[in-house]
C-alpha cells in the first residue's frame, strides 16, 4: 500500500450549539487506505467526517487533501464524495438521474455519462434498474444507488457515514463484504463512520478509536483488539476482563491476589495498571492446576462456544470456553503470558468493572439506543 | 361487524352527502341548466355563442390573473425559501406573521387599499405635503391597482404551499447535491427547483382561480373602469347596469369554470410527469 497522506487533519477543534465536540484532533488518512472512524454516538466521527467533506468549518485547524490547504474549500470543490446515513437520493430523479447527477454538473457528454452510469450499475448489481422510481426501491438497493452516484464522479476519497446502519443484519454483513471489494477493486480511500465495532474489525486497514471529541487509539484491527491502549477501547472492541493491578517489575504484573508472568515491560516499579484479558484467551482447568480459582455462576450456551461468568472472589470474569461447564461448578483459571495485555491508568480506569451486572438483555438494550441515537450525533 | 360498520359509516356521512348535493351538485345542475335555455325555458345554445362578445373581458381577466400570479411566485418563492431555512421558532413567527392579513375580512384589506391609493388618499396626500403643487398619482382606477390588490390578498395562498414543500426537503438531500459538486445555482435548478414543483403549482393554481374570477378587487380597485369576467357575471345576475340575465351569467359561469378545470387538470398533468422523475 502507498504510504502517502491524502488527508490530514491539524489540530482541529470544534463547537457546536455551545458543546465541544472535537478537541485538538490530529489525523491523518493514507491514499487507498479503509479507515473506520468508531465510536460510541456523540464521539465527534460524524462531525470529523463532515469537516472532512467540507459541511462543518473548524473553528480551529486546518484541513488537507494531497498536501494543500482545503479548509475553505467548499463541499462541491472537494475531491470526495460522501455516503449519507439516509442515502439522500433525489426523489425526484429516476436511478439512471441519480446516478447522472454528479456527471450532468460537469456537463459531462451524455454517451460518456450513460457508459459511466451503465458502469455504475453494474458495480453494484442494479443492472436494469435504469428508469425506477427512487421510491419503489428497496433500503439496500437506495443504499446501492447511493453508492453507485458517488462512484460515477469518481472521487480520490469515499466517506462514508454509518452507511448500513438502517439496514438489518443479513444485508449488513452482505454490504459489508462488497464495500469492502468496492474499495479494493477501485482503489480509493474509504473513510467508514461507525459505532459498530464488528463491521469496524472486519473491514478495515486501519481503525480510530474515538470517545468524547478526543481519538483514543489508531492501529490495524488486530492491534486495537490486542493492545487496546487504555480501559475504554479495551471495553468498546469486544469483550474484556479489565483488573486493577501493579507493575511489580518487567514481566511481571500482580492481580486478582497473585503475580503473573506477562510479556509487558517499560513501566515503573510498582506502577498502578489496568490488566485486560480477552475471554477467549482464559482456558478452563481443573482447580489443582488452576492459577486462581472461582465459582460459576452462569453458563450461556452461544453456538460456537459457551459463554461463562465466574467468581473469583467477588471479580466476576467472561470467559468463552468450548467446553461445557456446570453451573454452580468451582473450576480453575489458566492465564498464558501472551493472553495479559497491561496499559497505563487512564481516566477510564475503574469506569468498566467486572461482568457482575451483565446480561444479554442489557447489552441488547444499550445496541438499541446506539441505533436510534445513531442519526443525532450532529445537531 | 362489517355490515354494521358501513352502516354506521353510512348514516355519519349522510349529512355530509345531502349538504354537498344540494349545495355543490344542484348549483352547477342550476349553471348549466340556465346556460343552455333561453328566458323561456326552452333549450338554446345562444347564450354560449353571445360569449364571443365577452372575448375582450376574457382576454384580460386571464392576463391580469396570469401576471398577478406570476408577480405572486417571484416574490413568494425567495420568501417561502427564506423563512423555510430559519430557525424553526423563527419560522412559526413568520408564517404567523404571513398568515396574520387572512384573518382580516378581504373586503375590509380591500377598503383599506383603496384608502392608501385613492386620488386624495394617503400616497397622493403624502407627496402633497412635500408639494403642493403636485398632481396627483392616477392609482384607483387603473389595471395596476386591480393587479396590485390580487397579488396582495392572494399572496399567502402562493407563500403557504411552497414554504411547506421546501421545508420538506432535508439538508441532507441538498449537501448531497453540493457533495456532486453542485454551486448554488445548480442546487437552485437541478434540486431545489424541481423538489418544490408540487407546491408551486398548488400556489399557482390557489393563486389563479380566484384571481381569474374575481370581481370583488377590480370592483373596489379598478373602479368599474377595469372589467373583469367576474364583474360581468355578477352585473347579469344582479342587474347592475340595468338588465338582469340569467341564461348568460350562467353561460358565461359554466365557460369560466370549464376554463379553470382545464388549466388545472393541464397543471396536475405536468405536476405528475415530474413526480416520476422523468427528466430524460
Amino acid at each position: 500500500m502507498e504510504k502517502n497522506r491524502i488527508i490530514e487533519l491539524q489540530n482541529i477543534s470544534i463547537a457546536l450549539g455551545g458543546e465541544q465536540i472535537l478537541k485538538d484532533l490530529n489525523l491523518y488518512i493514507n491514499d487507498k487506505e479503509f479507515i473506520t472512524l468508531l465510536g460510541p454516538s456523540g464521539c465527534g466521527k460524524t462531525t470529523t467526517l463532515r469537516i472532512i467533506a467540507g459541511f462543518l468549518a473548524p473553528d480551529a485547524g486546518k484541513v488537507f487533501f494531497s498536501g494543500r490547504d482545503v479548509t475553505d474549500v467548499p463541499p462541491h470543490k472537494r475531491q470526495v464524495n460522501t455516503i449519507f446515513q439516509r442515502y439522500a437520493l433525489f426523489p425526484h430523479l429516476n436511478v439512471y438521474e441519480n446516478i447522472a447527477f454528479g456527471l450532468r454538473v460537469q456537463k459531462i457528454k451524455e454517451p460518456e455519462i450513460r457508459a459511466t452510469v451503465t458502469e455504475m450499475l453494474a458495480l453494484v448489481n442494479l443492472k436494469g434498474f435504469e428508469k425506477r422510481n427512487i421510491n419503489s426501491l428497496s433500503g439496500g438497493q437506495q443504499q446501492r444507488v447511493a453508492i453507485a452516484r458517488a462512484l460515477a464522479v469518481k472521487p480520490r476519497v469515499l466517506l462514508l457515514d454509518e452507511p448500513l446502519g438502517a439496514l438489518d443484519l443479513k444485508l449488513r454483513k452482505d454490504m459489508q463484504v462488497e464495500l469492502k471489494n468496492i474499495q479494493q477493486r477501485l482503489g480509493i480511500t474509504f473513510v467508514y463512520v461507525t459505532h459498530d465495532q464488528e463491521e469496524a474489525l472486519s473491514m478495515s486497514d486501519t481503525i480510530v478509536v474515538m470517545d468524547g471529541g478526543v481519538i483514543q487509539q489508531v492501529g490495524t484491527p488486530i492491534d486495537i483488539y490486542n493492545e487496546p491502549k487504555n480501559a475504554f477501547v479495551a471495553d468498546f472492541i469486544g469483550e474484556s476482563n479489565i483488573l486493577d493491578g501493579v507493575m511489580r517489575d518487567d514481566l511481571v504484573a500482580e492481580f486478582a491476589g497473585r503475580r503473573f508472568d506477562c510479556l509487558d515491560k517499560g513501566f515503573g516499579k510498582d506502577e498502578p495498571v489496568d490488566v485486560v484479558i480477552r475471554p477467549e484467551d482464559v482456558d478452563v482447568v481443573s482447580v489443582e492446576k488452576g492459577m486462581v480459582c472461582g465459582d460459576v455462576t452462569s453458563v450461556t450456551f452461544k453456538g460456537v462456544h459457551f459463554e461463562i461468568i465466574v467468581d473469583v472472589d467477588g471479580f466476576k470474569w467472561m470467559i468463552q470456553t468450548t467446553d461445557y461447564v456446570a453451573p454452580d461448578a468451582r473450576i480453575g483459571l489458566y492465564i498464558e503470558p501472551d493472553a495479559i495485555h497491561i496499559m497505563k491508568k487512564s481516566k477510564y480506569s475503574g469506569l468498566y468493572g467486572d461482568y457482575s451486572t451483565f446480561s444479554d438483555e442489557i447489552e441488547m438494550l444499550s445496541d438499541v439506543t446506539y441505533e436510534k441515537e445513531g442519526g443525532e450525533d450532529e445537531p | 361487524m362489517n355490515r354494521k360498520d358501513s352502516l354506521f359509516k353510512r348514516v355519519i356521512t349522510a349529512p355530509y352527502t345531502v349538504w354537498m348535493a344540494i349545495f355543490v351538485v344542484v348549483p352547477i345542475a342550476l349553471v348549466v341548466y340556465y346556460a343552455l335555455t333561453d328566458a323561456d325555458g326552452h333549450f338554446s345554445a345562444a347564450n354560449i355563442t353571445a360569449i364571443v362578445d365577452y372575448g375582450r373581458t376574457f382576454r384580460i381577466s386571464i392576463e391580469l390573473a396570469l401576471v398577478s400570479t406570476a408577480i405572486c411566485l417571484v416574490m413568494a418563492y425567495p420568501l417561502a425559501y427564506a423563512i423555510a431555512r430559519m430557525k424553526a421558532r423563527r419560522q412559526g413567527t413568520m408564517i404567523m406573521l404571513v398568515m396574520l392579513p387572512m384573518w382580516m375580512n378581504f373586503l375590509i384589506r380591500t377598503y383599506a387599499w383603496i384608502a392608501i391609493l385613492a386620488d386624495k388618499g394617503l400616497i397622493n396626500s403624502f407627496f402633497q405635503l412635500l408639494n403642493p403643487d403636485f398632481p396627483g398619482f392616477k392609482m384607483i382606477g387603473t389595471r395596476g391597482a386591480v393587479v396590485l390588490g390580487m397579488v396582495y390578498n392572494f399572496l399567502p395562498y402562493m407563500i403557504l404551499p411552497i414554504y411547506t414543500v421546501l421545508t420538506k426537503i432535508e439538508q441532507s438531500t441538498i449537501e448531497a447535491a453540493q457533495d456532486l459538486g453542485a454551486n448554488r445555482a445548480q442546487v437552485f435548478r437541478r434540486v431545489l427547483l424541481p423538489m418544490s414543483v408540487p407546491g408551486i403549482i398548488s400556489g399557482v393554481t390557489m393563486v389563479f382561480v380566484p384571481a381569474v374570477s374575481t370581481f370583488v378587487i377590480s370592483k373596489l380597485l379598478g373602479a368599474g373602469k377595469t372589467y373583469l369576467i367576474g364583474d360581468i357575471i355578477e352585473n347579469f345576475f344582479l342587474g347592475n347596469t340595468g338588465t338582469v340575465n340569467y341564461n348568460i351569467g350562467a353561460s358565461l359561469s359554466l365557460v369560466l369554470m370549464l376554463m379553470i378545470l382545464i388549466s388545472m387538470a393541464v397543471m396536475n398533468h405536468f405536476d405528475k410527469d415530474e413526480s416520476a422523475g422523468g427528466m430524460l
